[in-house]
């Protein structure tokens, strides 16, 4: 595509103009923190920063955590696609392998025998949350991460899980779960004979 | 040698450079003040030294104001680590710092900044070549951005080194000439000289009779101090820091006061070519100082005005995008030597007129 450039009119060339209305909005600014008080601050929040937390929006993409759904189980089943989408390989998830754990909830597979994120490698670009097809891993509102050490800021399976809480969303395949556990309690001797 | 010259001297020396460290540091709270508040910030306002506590009402005002943030500042400066990266060359990293740093101060050298104090002339080196010195030095700062640009051995700073050097050896040329018709004005090349040739009358002031010459130096005087709209060496946005992408701590902080400084003796210049010095053409202020308080008086006016001149600068940067390269170049090369030459021969000619 090419893009149509103006030529620019005699009083756009001079500059001048901009300069007066840049000082126009620079001053309206100025004398509006200096003279009457008033900042980004006061009008969106009740104070400052460290005092008065930041409200965060819905939507915001903070820190991605692990979370358990209703019944409390680890909902991630190790597929490691967020692993592999992850653009600055934030996220490390260990596998159980063939003789590991068994995953704590019913028709799981799996669930990963650990879970880390590097929060200093995590650029909060949301693609784990998206590519996720157990909806196990979420970007939640915490902005604000600190820590002593950058061994501190690798996040585990045990810290994401106990930050992330509970997702009271879908659960995927629970109606596979009932179907299959209808299955079971169904009671063979009411079968209808077959034909 | 004439000892009470060596020691005033060295006093005056000593007074100018700790006023400058101090306007320097200050200047660098109003930066981050005036910025703050042109976004609807409120800028620093919470440095608290422990003796802040017991000064009754003004403490937690002065803490309100960032007043202690400075000290801060440099504090923490110095304390930081000072990184040298393994790929760098050694002794022009080293260098360079001091080579930025330097002429700033040096230019102050010739700066009168007050009439008289007793005896004393308040400058601390009245030469007679006084503003071909300044140009010498000035001209001297490129190095030290340069140098940096190439020790540090990395894309960035060489970009932002290349363009600093283009820069500032074509806006030196329009700051030149800008002037020359101030001295054909004159007739002298000392810059007390030039401050007695604007007494009398607020329209001797030669911001009122060469305003274009002023309006190039201004401009050139931004390309010069790599403000914006001209801090294309330096372009955050673009070249992470510009020369100074590898530098940290003190060494890093000697380049942040180097463009500081190298602000003040600007506004100095312009303050004395332009806007009288420390005169005022009102009550006689503008003779020399018989009293030692007309003598404070006048370093008093003196300092006010470059204050104003230093709020115009700070401001500007938050008030302006920066030039893209070719239009800086533009502007150099094709707009301010053309008109600066012909405003010399403009001056040239009114003054052969006049005499004649």
């Amino acid at each position: 595509m090419i893009v149509e450039r103006k030529e620019l009119s005699l009083a756009e060339r001079l500059y001048l103009p901009a300069v007066v209305n840049g000082f126009s909005v620079t001053w309206r600014h100025f004398k509006r923190t200096v003279f009457e008080g008033r900042n980004a601050a006061k009008e969106t929040s009740d104070g400052y920063y460290p005092e008065v937390p930041w409200k965060v929006e819905r939507g915001y993409r903070g820190a991605p955590y692990l979370v358990r759904d209703q019944e409390g189980s680890t909902k991630c089943v190790s597929c490691q696609l967020c692993e592999f989408v992850c653009p600055p390989k934030a996220i490390r998830i260990t596998p159980p392998g063939p003789d590991g754990p068994p995953a704590d909830r019913d028709n799981a597979e799996k669930m990963p025998k650990e879970f880390e994120i590097n929060m200093l490698r995590c650029i909060f670009c949301g693609l784990c949350q998206e590519v996720c097809p157990e909806e196990a891993i979420f970007l939640q509102k915490d902005y604000s991460l600190t820590g002593l050490s950058r061994a501190e800021m690798i996040y585990n399976k045990e810290k994401l899980l106990s930050l992330g809480g509970t997702h009271a969303g879908t659960q995927k395949w629970r109606h596979k779960l009932d179907e299959a556990r209808a299955q079971e309690a169904f009671p063979i001797e009411n079968r209808p004979a077959a034909h | 040698m004439d000892w009470s010259f060596l020691l005033f001297s060295v006093v005056k020396i000593f007074v100018v450079f700790s006023v400058v460290m101090t306007m320097v540091a200050y200047a660098v709270l109003v930066e981050r003040k005036v910025s703050a508040f042109i976004q609807d910030r409120v800028g620093p306002n919470r440095t608290t030294p422990f003796f802040a506590k017991f000064i009754p009402v003004l403490g937690p005002l002065l803490t309100r104001w960032g007043i202690f943030q400075p000290m801060a500042d440099a504090l923490k400066a110095i304390l930081k680590e000072d990184y040298t990266p393994g790929h760098v060359r050694k002794i022009y990293f080293w260098l360079a710092p001091a080579i930025a740093m330097v002429p700033a101060l040096l230019t102050l050298a010739v700066i009168p900044f007050g009439s008289q104090l007793g005896a004393q002339k308040m400058v601390i080196a009245d030469l007679d070549v006084g503003i071909l010195y300044t140009f010498g030095i000035v001209s001297l700062g490129v190095y030290g951005i340069v140098l940096a640009g190439y020790a540090a051995n990395s894309k960035y700073p060489f970009l932002g080194g290349l363009r600093s050097s283009a820069q500032m050896i074509s806006y030196e040329i329009s700051m030149g000439l800008s002037v020359i018709p101030i001295f054909l004005m004159v007739g002298s090349l000392n810059l007390s000289d030039v401050i007695s040739h604007q007494s009398g009358n607020l329209f001797h002031w030669h911001i009122f009779q060469q305003p274009i010459a002023f309006f190039i130096f201004l401009i050139a005087a931004f390309a010069e101090t790599n403000r914006l709209p001209f801090d294309l060496p330096e372009a955050e946005t673009e070249l992470v820091g510009g020369y100074h992408t590898e530098y940290s701590s003190m060494k890093f902080a000697l380049f942040f006061l180097g463009e500081y400084a190298a602000m003040i003796s600007v506004s100095a210049m312009m303050v004395t070519l332009f806007l009288g010095g420390w005169t005022l053409p009102f009550f006689g202020l503008d003779q020399p100082a018989t009293s030692l308080g007309m003598g404070l008086l006048h370093i008093l006016i003196f300092l006010a005005k470059l204050c104003c001149f230093l709020v115009l600068i700070i401001w500007v940067r938050w008030m302006l995008p920066r030039f893209r390269y070719d239009q800086l170049m533009d502007l150099g090369w094709r707009r301010f030597i053309p008109v600066a030459l012909a405003n010399i021969v403009v001056t040239a000619a009114v003054l052969l007129f006049a005499k004649s």
